[in-house]
């Protein structure tokens, strides 16, 4: 499966790591190249420098052909942007955003986007902890 | 009417002293306090300080009742994002949002902006009509019609020069509707003669310009 990941920050890297020991080919843009040091030696996929809100740094990452799309740079309104970019412009099948604001989060999801809130998760994993 | 406007930079600062000089009421959505003292003294109590694209300030402001939402911030997101939960979470019939990067004007309309306006491709408009040596200026562009109006500055060393405007080869769909040379401005006919260093002013399709500034200027 093409993965292309915009956002090479913790999660970035390590999902970018994890899809491509699977097998799978992942290209991982960044407007900051000092990010990609977050990659494994090992990374076989491409670290391309670009910023994902931006049609031709997306067509030159091979959106045109990714069987999937994940946002999750520190901009939740960047990550929506560039989510709807992949879904209504480019046609991605699979297309999955980070939205720490848990009300973007929601409504987002009514206009089915996948998004998932990090804030919403942790606060919920937390909470089991403190009263588990 | 109640008009939300989402960043109190130069340009928000500015629409809503105009919005509030036509008598509308208004509010502006600001992160920096600083730049919310600044526009409190110059406008009075009109701003609120917050994040305009956070559905928690958009409630506060009474947003449900609001006729029209601006958000003029200097990122396209942020302008996207406000426009988008304004519209989706609180009905707002209207949005606008300013553009940074002409390529995103497409994006905006699919998904469901009102109105899109890019502050980078005007200025680039404005800033081509005023170099001299551009051979083809657009002057207009007609909503819906898919016309255009432009200025062609027919160079002396040009072969339409000292031609009658029925001979040259205008492309269809095209017409010459002015022509300001040495003796002022004339509507031409087709016997009228082109002069070197002449403006014209003429109505053509986007796809039909290029044969147009051939056909003056080569």
């Amino acid at each position: 499966m093409k993965v292309v990941i915009m956002g090479c920050g913790r999660v970035g890297a390590q999902l970018a790591a994890m899809l491509d020991a699977d097998g799978h080919k992942v290209t991982i843009l960044d407007v900051e190249p000092y990010s990609f040091r977050r990659l494994p030696n090992d990374f076989k996929g491409t670290a391309l420098g670009g910023d994902g809100t931006d049609e031709d740094s997306l067509k030159k990452a091979g959106i045109e052909e990714a069987d999937a799309f994940v946002a999750v740079t520190q901009g939740d309104n960047r990550n929506v942007m560039a989510a709807q970019i992949a879904k209504h412009i480019f046609n991605v099948p699979k297309v999955a955003c980070r939205i720490y604001d848990p009300l973007r989060e929601e409504l987002y999801r009514t206009l089915g986007l996948e998004a998932i809130s990090p804030t919403k998760i942790g606060a919920q994993l937390l909470k089991d902890v403190v009263l588990g | 009417m109640y008009i939300i406007v989402v960043g109190g930079g130069k340009i928000g600062f500015y629409l809503t002293t105009a919005l509030l000089n036509e008598g509308h009421e208004v509010l502006v959505l600001e992160k920096d306090a600083r730049r919310c003292d600044f526009i409190t003294e110059q406008l009075g109590s009109v701003v609120q300080r917050g994040d305009g694209c956070e559905a928690r300030t958009l409630a506060e402001v009474g947003t449900e009742r609001a006729n029209m939402l601006i958000a003029v911030t200097d990122e396209d997101e942020d302008n996207l994002v406000a426009c988008q939960v304004a519209k989706h979470m609180f009905k707002v019939p209207r949005t606008i949002a300013r553009i940074n990067n002409p390529k995103n004007e497409k994006l905006f309309k699919k998904l469901g902006i009102d109105v899109t306006v890019s502050s980078t491709s005007i200025i680039l408009e404005h800033i081509e009509e005023e170099v001299p040596t551009h051979p083809l200026v657009h002057l207009l562009t007609l909503t819906g019609g898919g016309l255009e109006i432009v200025e062609v500055k027919i160079p002396e060393n040009s072969r339409a020069v000292g031609k009658k405007v029925k001979d040259i080869a205008i492309p269809p769909d095209s017409v010459i509707c002015l022509m300001i040379g040495k003796s002022g401005a004339l509507v031409p006919t087709g016997d009228t003669i082109l002069e070197g260093n002449a403006r014209v002013i003429a109505v053509t399709r986007p796809e039909a310009e290029v044969a147009l500034r051939v056909a003056l200027t080569e």
